[in-house]
């Protein structure tokens, strides 16, 4: 009855993520995350009703296709924060770089260290940036995108929970600072925490999302 | 009309970007290029922020969202991975914190030495 409908994946998805937003304003803990939330939700339903994913993606693969145009909607932020950007560009620059160079070799000394297939390892690289450019880059590398979802929203759910926690007893005080190692280390989801901090934070770590994507583009095929 | 604008100029940049995914034989992705694009553009004002502004920001509010098809399809996959889950789990874990605190060290040790630099030469003048 479902297979050929266009509209069930796509409903299911907003109605679920709606949800999942309304539990999380209520309830608001890190952990009760609306992407996590609303993904647990619809695989449940889909579990219990026996519907197959390939039914679900018939509609919801209609909201992927605007990835590409919300990613490119990025560059808005990042011209509205021009004047920061420049101040500090120096600092942003070098601590960007640092810490992109930590990923790539912490993840590759890691891989070697489990003996992981090449293909997670490809998956693995684009993990801390934005999930939109983190596919295109695992795909371009010729790895499992799915993987890459996983390890991405794993990335930012960790990344946004430890945040407060880490930067204090590391002595990361600096709202550029605080900002650029949440959008560098959690993307999207750390910037949505770094916004909670302050709205230096929320926009240096969008400005982090841009530039640890456009370094990682660079670096993925280095390192591969 | 605005939005109808809006939108049509966000999609060209799609498109462009698209296209130069298509030409250019790097593994960049298609949006990578159009954000590029779209920055550039912007700093030269060839598209102002009153262009772009409203439908950008409706784009940016609903993006997660958007991830929603791709992290439920990882219903399809978790037997695939099963084995290499606890390897994944940890790498991520360690790599995320690892990240976050070469950035955040970086970023404060430089700002931290300008500020006291300027600092110095003001106490001089």
């Amino acid at each position: 009855m479902l297979n050929g409908s266009l509209f069930f994946g796509f409903f299911l998805s907003l109605f679920c993520y709606w949800v999942a937003a309304k539990i999380a304003k209520r309830f608001p803990y890190t952990i009760l995350n609306p992407l996590l939330l609303s993904a647990v939700f619809i695989i449940i339903i889909l579990s219990v009703l026996h519907i197959d994913y390939d039914t679900y993606n018939e509609g919801a693969q209609y909201l992927s296709y605007l990835l590409t145009p919300a990613t490119i909607c990025l560059a808005v932020p990042m011209y509205r924060q021009i004047q920061v950007l420049k101040k500090h560009f120096i600092a942003i620059f070098f601590s960007m770089l640092a810490g992109c160079l930590a990923c790539a070799l912490v993840i590759l000394g890691l891989s070697f260290v489990f003996h992981l297939d090449t293909q997670i390892y490809h998956a693995l690289q684009p993990k801390s940036i934005t999930t939109a450019i983190a596919i295109g880059v695992a795909e371009e590398a010729g790895a499992n995108s799915t993987i890459t979802v996983a390890a991405v929203i794993l990335t930012g759910l960790i990344g946004a929970i430890g945040a407060k926690t880490f930067c204090r007893i590391l002595k990361i005080t600096h709202p550029v600072a605080v900002g650029l190692a949440c959008g560098n280390a959690a993307h999207a989801i750390g910037t949505s925490k770094a916004l909670e901090f302050g709205e230096v934070e929320g926009a240096m770590s969008s400005l982090a999302i841009v530039t640890a994507g456009i370094m990682t583009v660079i670096l993925v095929p280095i390192f591969a | 009309m605005k939005y109808l604008y809006q939108f049509l100029v966000i999609l060209g940049f799609s498109f462009a970007g698209e296209m130069i995914h298509a030409v250019v034989p790097l593994p960049v992705p298609a949006s990578v290029y159009g954000l590029v694009l779209l920055f550039v553009c912007l700093m030269l004002g060839v598209v102002k922020l009153n262009q772009i502004e409203e439908a950008a920001d409706f784009f940016l509010q609903i993006m997660p969202v958007l991830f929603i098809g791709a992290s439920v399809s990882l219903m399809n996959i978790i037997q695939d991975i099963l084995g290499s889950l606890t390897a994944i789990i940890i790498i991520t874990v360690i790599s995320t914190f690892v990240v976050m605190g070469v950035t955040g060290k970086t970023a404060q040790y430089i700002i931290e030495r300008k500020e006291k630099g300027d600092l110095m030469r003001h106490g001089h003048q």
